[in-house]
């Protein structure tokens, strides 16, 4: 089965990380960002021409694209 | 020696000797730099979004007879991965040797921000917590247990609010213990990662300290590096310590069992990494659970409702439109009456230099020379650039500080994703509206050095507030002027907005195809921070925009516009068999011109008005009235006839206002790219791309008016 990330969840529902994979620089860019597993993240605005979406986890609003969130895994 | 001059010794005595040194570091925008500015009194620009500090700035002060070194160091995330500013963050923390480091940290958001603090102590035991934002923290019901924070990192921690200047005393105070501190207290928080990890990082710091004299907590820290694997890292401690850790023959061996061990364990290397950062990210939380109490859960309710409508689908872009062109229309109005002012002041200055002139009696070519050519040229140029600047870049400071611009960043990213940029790239063109020197250096926001020199060459294809007066002239005159009435604002706006859009696409276009050329690459991760909107402070915004831009530009400006105002002279006035040098080097531009539907005249001003945009106009009219300086001209209605009597049509203006916006960078901006770039050859580029896309389009007009027009 093809594991959940980010980009799947709606505006305003929240998903529980499970891992970040990728290439070194956006793992590690995300990792910094406090995005580890167990952590809640949340997508709530989107730029008017559809991608990035903003999401908002450990009380920050981070906006990321949607290749880029491609590697964010959800539980 | 009297008893005061006893004193004054032992302060200048004091001054010299042993200064202590401190970096400050902390998250992007949790407001370092206004804490900088506050300890030094230098002003140095802080901006509501991320990435201001590209370089290390260094301020000093003074505290109880000792002078302090203030090193601020760019604001990062984490000081573990590989980007310019973490590396020379990282640097500095490690090799700079800084009595003390000072971390700031947002009140709003501590646990995200305890992050790097958990790194750093890693790295060093003389650190000191700084909270900041406590305003905004209250504002939000979050409340922070600074007591228990200090008692769990075993560490100073101190709470200010760094806008206010009386909060930095505290901060100050723990300054000074910790520098004046002789032997090191009780040791600070540390990490404690998995059982077995512990295991393997001990054996190869035991290693590394046998072979080298090293504090412990650095060598602890080198032998997660080198278990890390982070090859990059290895090698800066490498040269700055003069060690070696990679190829060491002990540490490898120590290193590949050790390695193996864990592998038995199932924590391959990769996972390594990845629990190291994990854990550090989950001591950091529960720190923050600890000592954070949050009263109102909704605290950023009220941002989100905000972020809804400026980044909506329907009325975000319109809306930062709507702001662009409120800000342009503050500026171009509010600009005339200080412009008029100082030109009238400028010119009854004029007049008594000429009169003194005569008094001395002064050959009149010489004070001619002077007067009309250097003075003439450098005043006209004040006058018509530092009202508008002295406008437009507080207003833009105002966006800046509210937290605007990163939102405009996140609205048009679509866009520059599909030329292979930043969506931050928008935020330097519009700051490029206003100047593009100053739009080339807001560039440093950019991360990838690629997308950032991008943004540099093409930021001059969008008109600065110099250009606009010169676009609104001639479209009122020749595409409103056969209107007449109230529409004919509308239409010359709808007419100048045609050409901004059309230099925001070339933008777009050009952009893309220096990504498939000469600046090859897929566009990078665009990680963006949305800060918390926050109140502008309106005293400061104006006093710092007018400090560190408007004069900063102008400064440049003028010395550009002394020598180029003696040029522009000397060629109206030196010529050879009764043609003055302007009028040879018109007729020689002739065909070249005429091909893009314009006279040599025109090309000719343009390339005199590099020193500003703004005397392009000027130099035309000398030209036509076959004057020997500037002509200034008020009466829109009077320009226009001395330019169709030499032959302008709607052609002519429309290619001229295609060349405005399309030509090559003034000098201030051009000496800007210099220094951003490091290279002739990027501003040499940035001289043609435009330029050429000017020759190009203006052509084509041309061609397309005459085929249609026969």
């Amino acid at each position: 089965m093809k594991e959940k990330t980010v980009n799947e969840l709606e505006l305003g529902e929240i998903g529980v990380v499970s891992k970040i994979i990728g290439e070194e620089n956006i793992k590690r860019r995300l990792l910094d960002l406090g995005l580890i597993e167990g952590t809640d993240i949340k997508p709530v605005l989107v730029s008017p021409s559809g991608d990035p979406r903003a999401f908002e986890f450990r009380g920050s609003l981070i906006a990321i694209r949607e290749e880029d969130a491609e590697n964010i895994k959800l539980k | 020696m009297s008893e005061k001059e006893k004193i004054a010794m032992e302060q200048k005595e004091t001054k010299r000797k042993s200064t202590y040194t401190i970096a400050l570091a902390g998250n992007p925008n949790v407001g370092k730099s206004t804490i900088f500015n506050n300890l030094t009194g230098m002003n140095q620009h802080t901006g509501n979004w991320t990435g201001k500090t590209v370089a290390n700035a260094t301020g000093y002060f003074e505290y109880r007879g000792e002078q302090y070194k203030i090193v601020d160091i760019p604001g990062t995330y984490s000081i573990m991965s590989h980007s310019e500013e973490e590396e020379i963050a990282r640097n500095y923390i490690c090799f700079g040797n800084p009595d003390a480091t000072i971390v700031v940290v947002d009140a709003t958001s501590l646990e995200r921000n305890l992050n790097l603090v958990l790194q750093i102590t890693e790295i060093t035991n003389n650190l000191i917590v700084c909270v900041n934002l406590l305003d905004e923290a209250k504002k939000k019901k979050i409340k922070i247990n600074l007591e228990l924070l200090s008692n769990i990192l075993k560490v100073p921690v101190v709470g200010v609010t760094a806008r206010n200047k009386k909060t930095l005393n505290n901060l100050l105070k723990v300054i000074r213990n910790v520098c004046e501190r002789k032997e090191q207290i009780n040791p600070i928080y540390q990490i404690h990662y998995d059982e077995k990890i512990e295991k393997a990082i001990e054996e190869v710091r035991e290693i590394i300290s046998k072979q080298y004299k090293i504090e412990e907590k650095l060598a602890r820290w080198m032998s997660i590096k080198v278990l890390d694997g982070e090859e990059h890292i290895l090698k800066e401690i490498e040269k700055q310590l003069h060690i070696q850790l990679m190829n060491n023959r002990e540490i490898d061996k120590v290193k590949k069992e050790v390695l193996e061990n864990l592998k038995e364990k199932e924590i391959r290397q990769e996972e390594f990494k990845e629990k190291i950062v994990s854990t550090i990210v989950k001591d950091a939380e529960e720190i923050g659970k600890k000592v954070c109490k949050f009263e109102n859960k909704d605290y950023a309710n009220r941002d989100r409702k905000i972020d809804k409508i400026l980044t909506s689908k329907k009325y975000g872009i319109p809306i930062m439109i709507l702001f662009l062109l409120l800000i342009f229309w503050i500026t171009i109005v509010g600009a005339n009456y200080p412009s008029q002012f100082l030109f009238s002041l400028f010119g009854n200055i004029q007049e008594k230099l000429i009169e003194f002139a005569t008094y001395i009696h002064c050959p009149g070519w010489l004070s001619n020379m002077l007067i009309l050519g250097v003075y003439q040229t450098l005043t006209w140029v004040i006058s018509v650039m530092l009202p508008p600047m002295a406008i437009f870049f507080p207003l833009f400071t105002i966006l800046e500080d509210l937290g605007y611009l990163p939102r405009i960043a996140f609205n048009m990213d679509g866009f520059f994703k599909k030329a292979c940029c930043s969506g931050k790239q928008m935020i330097t063109m519009c700051m490029g509206f206003g100047c593009n020197s100053c739009g080339v250096t807001g560039c440093r926001i950019i991360d990838s050095p690629r997308e950032r020199l991008i943004a540099i060459l093409t930021n001059n294809l969008v008109p600065c507030n110099g250009r606009f007066p010169f676009l609104i002239t001639i479209a009122t005159i020749f595409i409103a002027g056969t209107i007449g009435g109230i529409g004919a604002s509308i239409v010359s706006t709808i007419a100048v907005m045609f050409v901004i859009i059309l230099g925001i696409m070339m933008t777009l276009v050009i952009s893309k195809i220096l990504s498939k050329t000469i600046l090859k690459g897929m566009p990078s991760s665009f990680v963006l921070e949305l800060p918390p909107y926050r109140k502008p402070q309106f005293l400061k915004v104006l006093v710092r925009s007018i400090f560190d831009r408007t004069i900063f530009i102008l400064g440049r400006a003028v010395a550009v516009a002394a020598p180029a105002g003696l040029v522009i002279w000397l060629f109206a006035n030196i010529g050879i068999q009764g043609q003055s040098l302007l009028t040879i080097i018109a007729n020689f531009l002739d065909p070249l011109a005429n091909l893009m539907g314009l006279d040599g005249y025109i090309l000719t001003a343009f390339i005199l008005g590099i020193p500003a945009n703004e005397i392009v106009l000027p130099i035309i009219l000398m030209c036509y009235m076959q004057g020997t300086s500037l002509v200034n001209m008020e009466d829109t209605f009077a320009i226009g006839e001395i330019l169709r009597q030499n032959g302008w049509t709607i052609l002519t203006a429309i290619n001229v206002m295609l060349f405005t916006v399309f030509h090559f960078p003034c000098a201030t901006t051009l000496l800007t790219i210099k220094k951003e770039t490091g290279s002739w050859k990027w501003t040499a580029i940035s001289f043609f791309i435009p330029t050429v896309c000017g020759i190009v389009l203006c052509m084509l007009t041309t061609l397309v008016y005459h085929v249609f027009m026969i």
